[in-house]
């Protein structure tokens, strides 16, 4: 059985001394490990930007797409090649701008697929613009006067459009993110996991202190049921959208690929492709 | 005696027309006769006119008349948008119900008045005018009304024996009626027999989608577009009995993304859009180019730009599908010029897309996807599988650890190993990020220039491979002129040249089928023997014939023969345009 080391790979990764992308790369690392993966049975799709990297950092099948797009490629590879365990991976700007509408209709095609946001509510890599996740107010290149948007709330986001398993984290709390992803594989069906991941070059507000300041863990909240929806999303509103843990959970809606008509279990990849002549006979018949 | 036949009938959209050419067509595709016919219709799903022109013929031939022999009517509008079409001796069929009036100024027609609505009121549901009409067309060909039981069966037997003979009655009534009128059939609307081979009748669409099912696409992520959508409800049809799935995703974005994703894990995947989805298309394909990943896109060319006119042909997406995604990377267009090239081609676009890793666009306009033509049964003998160089897991020797497997080897044809996620020594990144052989990022001078021109080099083995990338007709060692087309055009040039041909000139065709990479050598011999060369095409900017001049040169004898109005080309358009060309030696004219 595979151990974390056999998901290292041996690339430095192009992130600041201190970004919160580090430890979400551990996490995914560990994760992985610890549900029973081998390399090669796992797959990362990455979007553009900082965080878009992750996908070359880890030992596994990587594929580093396009800004905003890594959730349709990691659905349609998860269509070809059910077997493999996918993972999405991008930043607030990859998920929640430029691919929100893919974003929202994942969420609501459910596979069976995890997806993690790095989340630091700013654009880095361009060098500082606000992001779909920065405050009203908040002052960036972009919004000198500060941001005159409201932010998005991904947990509601998801809530609000039929998300199956929606958890958030904190990227200094590394146990607890391990978790989160280990039980975003595991859950059958589409899990979004929300990570505040700090940008320490250019958000001087949402730091790693502003959050140990800010950010309440779901279990200390008392009678908090992660099965209720409603209940979800009154809490992460009374609480400003900066609960942790695992927020949202429905274990009875099944995964979009089990539900498809002659789906079979075995990967569509491992199918032989070509028909039987009989078979190409009636389809023709249907034109004569 | 005649050898063909034009029949048009034409009403509100909404209101069957499409299904009464369909029945009739059927009715004369089983007979043996070689059809082609073409739909008028806006975009909108109730009103607005909509025609059905159906072309019926002893012999093949694959483009609308110039005229037309027989139009039924539903309404004023009919007659007023399409009597000018009537050939002298024509004949009119319009429902009494709604008084119709010949136009001022028309030529010598005859005018049947026939209570279409009345009969069909009587038997019960105003829906089987159609029939009625099906039935009245028929007593003037002399074709009897039992001929359509077969069909009628075919259709109805399903809602009961009583269906069945209500429509059978309706046909009966219809073609008792004008049999009265007439007193018989008429001898100069009577067609000779067919040869009665067995054909397929079936639209560009529908061949498309069946071949991608008989190549083994077993996954297809797309938006509804016209005139793109068939494909997508074809397979959502029959995907699931073998296996496979269509997802109708929030965009074309996602559409290409998904497909590319798919393709990655190793399964043939397929989208198919028009120049709308094209364009929101373009910076996933030069993804698909870098990382090698095959895909295969339909762009059923329609009206553009921007909506444009969605329901009308055009062929002016050349460009966007040659030039379009920003960089540079390898691409291949094919043009399947008939139904059945869509259904070959289409197979061919998957098998090109995995030997080559790369992107294939099949280029169709919208006169090709949605017209109907009787076809020879496809080949499946002829449906060959090609995936090039995908490794499987038995074939990948041992590694260690960070060994990574050398997915962008740099190799002579530029085409490297591939492997389908899930094995254990093939692990790989890939990214679209320039990368160095084991698809890790790097800007290093010289990988990017042997990654680039490995990728680059894939297009030199395209052209080397590709068969028949130019379909000649072309007997004359020096002709007068060389006409040049792409796509829906085939046909109508082929009658264009037949007419001038009758009149001496010495006419040499080439329908191109290979857009990119240019099979330049193959058109540079016959461009050089013709004394001059009119390219024939749907768009604006000349973009066939820009491509001719760039790759073929010759500049100053290449002209061009535009149509940009949202009509498809009649035989008599091409003659008389291309003619003019020759008498006139205009080398600036271009048609409005």
């Amino acid at each position: 059985m595979a151990t974390l080391k056999e998901f290292r790979n041996n690339v430095k990764p192009n992130w600041c001394p201190g970004c919160g992308d580090f430890s979400v790369q551990a996490s995914i690392q560990r994760a992985a490990a610890n549900v029973g993966l081998e390399p090669e049975q796992l797959a990362v799709v990455s979007g553009i930007g900082c965080s878009g990297r992750i996908s070359g950092y880890i030992n596994c099948y990587g594929f580093h797409g396009v800004h905003g797009r890594a959730l349709p490629i990691a659905q349609g590879l998860k269509m070809a090649n059910r077997e493999l365990t996918v993972i999405a991976a991008g930043g607030d700007g990859d998920g929640f701008a430029i691919g929100m509408g893919h974003t929202v209709h994942a969420i609501r095609r459910n596979m069976n697929i995890t997806y993690i946001v790095m989340d630091n509510q700013i654009y880095g890599l361009t060098k500082g613009q606000t992001s779909p996740r920065s405050a009203t107010g908040f002052v960036t290149k972009s919004t000198p006067a500060g941001s005159i948007e409201s932010a998005i709330s991904p947990v509601e986001l998801a809530l609000s459009v039929g998300a199956t398993f929606v958890a958030q984290s904190f990227s200094s709390d590394l146990k607890g993110l391990t978790e989160l992803i280990e039980m975003g594989i595991k859950h059958e069906g589409f899990s979004l996991i929300n990570v505040f991941s700090p940008c320490v070059t250019y958000n001087k507000v949402n730091t790693y202190d502003w959050f140990k300041e800010n950010i309440v863990p779901v279990d200390t909240i008392e009678g908090y049921d992660p099965h209720d929806r409603i209940k979800a999303m009154a809490t992460s509103m009374q609480y400003k959208g900066l609960l942790t843990g695992l927020i949202y959970q429905n274990t009875e809606q099944k995964a979009y690929e089990q539900l498809v008509t002659g789906f079979k279990e075995e990967s569509l990849a491992g199918q032989d492709i070509r028909m039987s002549e009989e078979d190409f006979a009636k389809l023709v018949a249907e034109f004569a | 005696m005649i050898s063909q036949l034009s029949w048009k009938v034409g009403g509100q959209q909404g209101e069957g027309i499409e299904s009464t050419g369909e029945i009739f067509s059927m009715a004369m595709n089983r007979m043996g006769y070689h059809l082609y016919s073409y739909r008028h219709f806006s975009s909108r799903i109730k009103g607005g006119h909509t025609n059905n022109k159906i072309r019926v013929s002893t012999k093949p031939m694959r483009a609308i008349s110039d005229d037309l022999d027989i139009l039924v009517a539903f309404d004023q509008e009919t007659i007023d948008f399409n009597a000018h079409e009537l050939r002298e001796g024509g004949i009119i069929i319009a429902d009494a119900k709604f008084n119709p009036k010949l136009p001022e100024g028309l030529k010598e027609v005859r005018f049947f008045t026939v209570p279409l609505s009345e009969i069909a009121d009587e038997l019960g549901t105003s829906l089987m005018k159609n029939m009625v009409s099906i039935g009245a067309s028929s007593a003037i060909l002399g074709i009897p009304a039992e001929s359509y039981r077969n069909i009628v069966e075919d259709m109805f037997l399903r809602k009961g024996e009583k269906v069945v003979e209500k429509n059978m009655e309706a046909i009966r009534r219809g073609f008792d009626f004008v049999n009265e009128l007439t007193g018989g059939q008429l001898p100069e609307f009577q067609l000779e027999k067919a040869e009665g081979q067995k054909q397929l009748f079936l639209i560009g669409n529908d061949a498309i989608a069946l071949g991608a099912v008989a190549a083994g696409c077993r996954f297809m992520p797309a938006y509804p577009i016209t005139p793109a959508s068939e494909i997508m409800e074809y397979l959502i049809k029959k995907l699931p009995k073998f296996g496979g799935t269509v997802i109708q995703t929030e965009d074309e974005i996602a559409a290409i993304t998904m497909a590319i994703g798919a393709n990655f894990g190793g399964v043939r995947a397929m989208t198919a859009s028009a120049g709308p989805g094209l364009s929101l298309m373009m910076e996933a394909i030069g993804l698909a180019g870098i990382t090698e990943t095959p895909v295969v896109i339909v762009d059923t060319q329609r009206g553009g730009p921007s909506t444009g006119m969605p329901t009308k042909q055009e062929q002016s997406d050349v460009n966007a599908m040659i030039y379009g995604t920003h960089g540079d990377i390898p691409k291949v267009v094919i043009a399947p010029s008939t139904v059945e090239e869509c259904f070959y081609d289409t197979v061919e676009a998957f098998n090109i897309a995995e030997e080559y890793q790369l992107p294939v666009i099949l280029m169709t306009d919208l006169t090709l996807s949605l017209g109907k033509q009787t076809v020879d049964p496809f080949d499946y003998s002829k449906v060959e599988i090609r995936r090039g160089k995908l490794l499987a897991g038995q074939e990948l020797p041992e590694k260690e650890q960070n060994d990574l497997f050398k997915r962008y080897e740099v190799t002579e044809d530029g085409v490297s190993p591939r492997v389908i996620p899930g094995q254990k020594y093939g692990l790989h990144h890939v990214t679209g990020v320039e990368h160095d052989q084991t698809g890790r990022p790097s800007e290093n001078a010289a990988n990017r220039v042997a990654q680039m021109d490995k990728r680059m080099r894939k297009l030199e083995g395209v052209l080397k491979t590709f068969k028949n990338p130019v379909v000649f007709d072309a007997k004359h060692e020096e002709a007068d002129v060389l006409i040049v087309g792409i796509n829906s055009t085939i046909g109508t040039i082929q009658e264009a040249k037949a007419r001038l041909e009758n009149e001496g000139v010495k006419v040499n065709h080439a329908q191109i089928r290979l857009i990119h990479p240019f099979p330049a050598e193959q058109l540079k011999a016959h461009v050089e023997k013709a004394k001059q060369v009119i390219v024939v095409e749907h768009n604006a900017q000349a973009q066939v014939t820009n491509l001719l001049k760039q790759h073929v040169g010759h500049a100053e004898k290449i002209q061009s023969v535009l149509k940009y109005d949202g009509n498809p080309f009649l035989p008599k358009e091409i003659y008389s345009e291309v003619k003019g060309l020759i008498k006139h030696g205009d080398f600036e004219r271009v048609s409005q």
